[in-house]
């Protein structure tokens, strides 16, 4: 004889203020096998807690509905006091009358009705309900960082400080990312290089930490605490033992044309290469695209030349299988594609470009060093124009819907720094808000407007027009004096918006990792797990997440380090006993479940089997990997003949709650 | 010779017959034959179309369904004429009450639902005969000649419904002009609007547009400027004054096929 408890939730007034919760209570208690049926303000509170643990003991309780919120909330809670009162956790069942019931519903006698009827579902589902035992697997004390910007840095050394050992996965021949081509950093106006070089060496010297660069993550198998990860190593053509990075191979290099990547094709590098100065590792790379020995087989310049033998024409890809704990997605972002605002005239004009390109023409180590001259005639500009906002916070198509968040303060650096160093310059803002939230950051913003004279103007440009004298012609709105503004500009700059690595959306699918509509990773709980994804063992550091800066990120770089590290000091971990598994019996081994299955959990047996008449036969039949398999239920639906089944979300349970609802 | 609807629309048979003349002849040369739409009444010209009211789009609706049960398509010369029957066809396939309006009022069997395609004569010459094969057409080159092509805005916008062109950077009329032989004078201006109707109400306010475009372009070394709209063609001439010469783009597609008698302007 079942012995069921019900506990509703008034959840103080989110659930109470749309659902009788007294109602729900009386109609459940009359419902065959409940025996103990209660309302409670806050049923996750302690007192609440106390009252689940306290019937359950008192009533012999053998299943427990809880009528609250979504189970994603607390389900783990309510099944911890299940548990602590000496109930299997996994008879606990959770009705959600919030998310699903009171939040979206107005009138209240419909969302009562409509909480009783999954109150009932969820007690049919109860009554077959079994005890499940969560089995144990082993973690791999090892992370893999996938992204050597900041955010990686950081994640790895953090990883690394705490004893473990951690693995840096990036796809550029160096580590550093966009960091490592900006000039300032905001709000201190500390030399970008001078503090992340620092770390970048750290990185190279820590022996906990290994650098993949030049490198791709082919493909992720396994789950939380033990996945394999097949790692290509890109062909460098250069012995990465052998190469002392002296550079000489990239003075004699006769190929001098190849737009560098680095100086955002400011100037040119060789075919043959160190992206720049101070790159980790300093390792040559030759460009099979642009190197005459790779193309054709006419040269072998940089063989001769290299003292240590370290070029090889030869080299192949090479793929690495790797063991690893937990995983970090530290993907960071993009410039977003500024052609699509034909506008504005980039792909017109020389002298319109990108902040990350302003960045390059001030940077002591960039073309022109760190001298401001515009690059179509190399003058030094004296009206400079810039435009906020270009691709952010747009609604059609071609933009973003969301602020770049980073764009306010390095524009205001930008043009706070051009005043300091040329006063003769005029400088012109163009913003639809100026969003400066941060620690010192309006301070910053105001000393530029006020102390420096930046001229910022609320509005929109319309149009830049090339004029044949050279300047830009910059025609635009003023919406606070309400009228038309032409400026003649020398130089125009745009802050365009920022969008998660091309790379991001088949890493996710690698990782099974969830992505929102603009493909930024996303968290497990915006709010109480910012740094984790919902699938478990990946961990999210830096812009792949959501827009931020330096700061801010190396803030989530540190949390998510933190998060890493209490995963990989556990030596076992509790799985989830809600897995597949498969009648053999019913199982026609038609491989319909394994080629649903996102995870690779279904693999096939040959097994024996005593036939009526006595005699033995062999059929192939499914087998589910229980520490793989993830518990999607994809499998039961696509099984024609009904062999596999969910461990607490069976088939017939399924079927139960359907029938409760219909009723 | 493929026959293909044709919509010359009532400024082509008045004050600018030339381009219905010339666009006929030049189509005759690269193997199409225009066939006029029976009895086709002024599609009321952009300005019209504005009011939210099926009376004024009712000869484009007789146009397109004409076009339909004649080959399915039909082509254009004039801006202002692509412009209201496609964002005309356009309103046929997206907005059903509309089109179920039409239906009744006009009796048509089966009733019209945007099936015909509007074509302007620069996208079949970009996309059916390809500026190689005008090019190989050529007759007298037009070397040297550095001319300023004017889409005005009729052609390119809205964009999402008219899809002829990047309405910031649109790129046909280039194409056409080199095309000829001749150089192509990129000016930031060509996309802008001359004024348009605003000719008729604040007559100073459409010389202030119809000037900036001109001086754009001659600041960009232009020395003629050619256009497809016949409205266009007015404001630039009427309204402002400048050293450029503004000719119909089917003028030079004329002079450089060999179609006009001396080659020079008529």
């Amino acid at each position: 004889m079942q012995k069921i408890g019900v506990f509703v939730c008034h959840c103080g007034t989110n659930i109470a203020a749309t659902v009788d919760v007294k109602a729900v209570v009386d109609a459940l208690a009359k419902e065959p096998s409940v025996v103990f049926a209660a309302d409670y303000p806050y049923m996750c509170s302690e007192s609440g807690q106390n009252l689940i643990k306290d019937a359950i003991r008192e009533h012999e309780l053998t299943g427990v509905v809880i009528c609250s919120c979504s189970p994603r909330m607390h389900e783990v809670t309510f099944r911890r006091a299940a548990a602590s009162a000496g109930l299997n956790p996994y008879l606990v069942e959770v009705a959600n009358i919030r998310e699903q019931c009171s939040w979206i519903h107005k009138d209240k006698a419909e969302a009562t009705e409509k909480a009783i009827i999954l109150g009932r579902a969820a007690i049919a589902k109860a009554l077959l309900n079994a005890p499940l035992i969560a089995g144990e697997s082993p973690v791999t004390k090892r992370a893999l960082v996938i992204g050597g910007g900041i955010a990686g840095i950081q994640t790895a050394l953090d990883i690394a400080e705490a004893g473990f050992p951690v693995d840096i996965v990036e796809q550029k021949p160096t580590i550093g990312g966009k960091m490592a081509q900006i000039d300032k950093t905001f709000p201190t106006l500390d030399c970008s290089a001078c503090i992340l070089t620092p770390k970048m060496v750290e990185c190279a010297q820590n022996e906990n930490i290994r650098i993949f660069s030049y490198s791709e993550v082919e493909s992720v198998s396994g789950f939380v605490g033990s996945f394999t990860v097949k790692i290509r190593k890109k062909a460098r053509y250069v012995d990465e033992v052998k190469c002392t990075g002296c550079g000489l191979c990239t003075e004699k290099c006769p190929v001098k044309n190849v737009p560098n990547e680095f100086n955002l094709g400011f100037d040119n590098r060789r075919a043959v290469y160190i992206p720049f100065a101070q790159a980790i590792p300093k390792i040559a790379v030759i460009d099979p695209d642009r190197c005459n020995m790779l193309k054709n087989g006419k040269c072998g310049l940089c063989s001769r030349v290299c003292e240590a033998g370290a070029i090889n024409y030869k080299q192949t890809d090479e793929i690495v299988e790797e063991h690893y704990g937990a995983i970090v997605a530290a993907t960071g972002y993009e410039i977003s594609d500024v052609t699509r605002y034909g506008e504005y005239a980039y792909t017109e004009s020389k002298d319109v470009i990108t902040s990350l390109e302003f960045e390059r023409l001030t940077n002591a180590a960039g073309p022109t060093g760190g001298v401001l001259l515009r690059p179509s005639d190399g003058k030094h500009p004296h009206t400079i124009v810039f435009i906020q906002c270009v691709g952010s916070r747009c609604v059609l198509e071609k933009g973003k819907p969301y602020c770049s968040k980073i764009c306010c303060m390095y524009t205001a650096k930008h043009a706070m720094l051009t005043r300091e160093k040329y006063p003769d310059t005029e400088v012109y803002v163009f913003y639809i808000d100026v969003r400066t939230p941060g620690k010192n950051f309006d301070e910053f913003y105001r000393r530029a407007a006020e102390e420096f004279g930046v001229h910022y103007i609320k509005g929109a440009v319309g149009k830049i027009v090339p004029r044949a004298d050279g300047t830009l012609d910059v025609q635009a709105a003023d919406l606070i004096m309400d009228e038309q503004l032409r400026i003649s500009a020398d130089l125009v700059v745009l802050a365009a918006a920022i969008e998660p690595s091309k790379t991001a959306r088949k890493l996710a699918t690698m990782l099974t990792a969830s992505m929102d509509t603009n493909d930024f990773f996303t968290e497990a709980h915006p709010k109480l797990r910012p740094v984790e994804s919902p699938t478990a063992g990946i961990f999210l550091s830096g812009v792949c997440q959501g827009p931020k800066d330096i700061p801010e990120t190396v803030s989530q770089a540190g949390a998510c380090a933190a998060k890493v590290i209490g995963l990989l000091s556990k030596n076992k971990l509790t799985g989830n006993p809600c897995v597949a598994h498969s009648d053999e019996l019913m199982c026609n081994g038609c491989s319909s479940c394994a080629n649903v299955c996102p995870y690779g959990a279904i693999t096939y047996l040959d097994k024996e089997f005593r036939m009526p008449d006595r005699t033995t036969k062999v059929r192939r039949v499914a087998s589910v990997n229980p520490a793989v398999c993830q518990g999607c239920g994809a499998c039961t639906v696509a099984c024609p003949s009904g062999a596999m089944d969910l461990s607490g979300f069976s088939n017939s349970q399924i079927m139960a709650e359907v029938d409760a609802i219909c009723r | 010779m493929t026959k293909i609807a044709y919509y010359p629309g009532c400024t082509l048979k008045n004050k600018a017959r030339a381009l219905d003349e010339e666009a006929r002849a030049a189509a005759r040369l690269l193997g199409y034959e225009f066939e006029e739409i029976d009895e086709w009444q002024c599609c009321g010209g952009a300005f019209t179309t504005s009011r939210d009211e099926i009376a004024t789009k009712l000869a484009a609706a007789r146009a397109l369904t004409w076009a339909r049960d004649h080959g399915g398509r039909v082509v254009t010369v004039c801006s202002a004429c692509y412009n209201v029957l496609k964002q005309t066809n356009a309103a046929f396939r997206t907005d059903s009450e509309f089109a179920a309006k039409v239906s009744r009022y006009e009796k048509t069997d089966p009733p019209y639902r945007g099936e015909a395609e509007v074509v302007h004569w620069f996208e079949l010459l970009r996309d059916e005969i390809g500026f190689d094969k005008l090019r190989a057409a050529v007759k007298k080159p037009l070397k040297g000649r550095k001319i300023a092509p004017y889409y005005g805005c009729l052609l390119l916008r809205p964009s999402e419904t008219l899809a002829f062109d990047s309405p910031e950077n649109p790129t046909v009329m280039e194409d056409f002009i080199r095309a000829l032989g001749a150089e192509p004078v990129r000016y930031a201006m060509r996309n802008e609007c001359c004024g348009g109707y605003l000719t008729l109400e604040d007559r100073d306010a459409a010389k202030k547009r119809s000037a900036a475009v001109l001086s754009s372009a001659v600041e960009m070394g232009a020395d003629c400027m050619i256009t497809a709209c016949p409205l266009c063609l007015y404001n630039l001439t009427k309204n402002a004054a400048g050293p450029l010469e503004i000719r119909y783009f089917t003028d030079v597609l004329a002079e450089a096929l060999g179609l006009k008698e001396g080659g020079e302007n008529a």
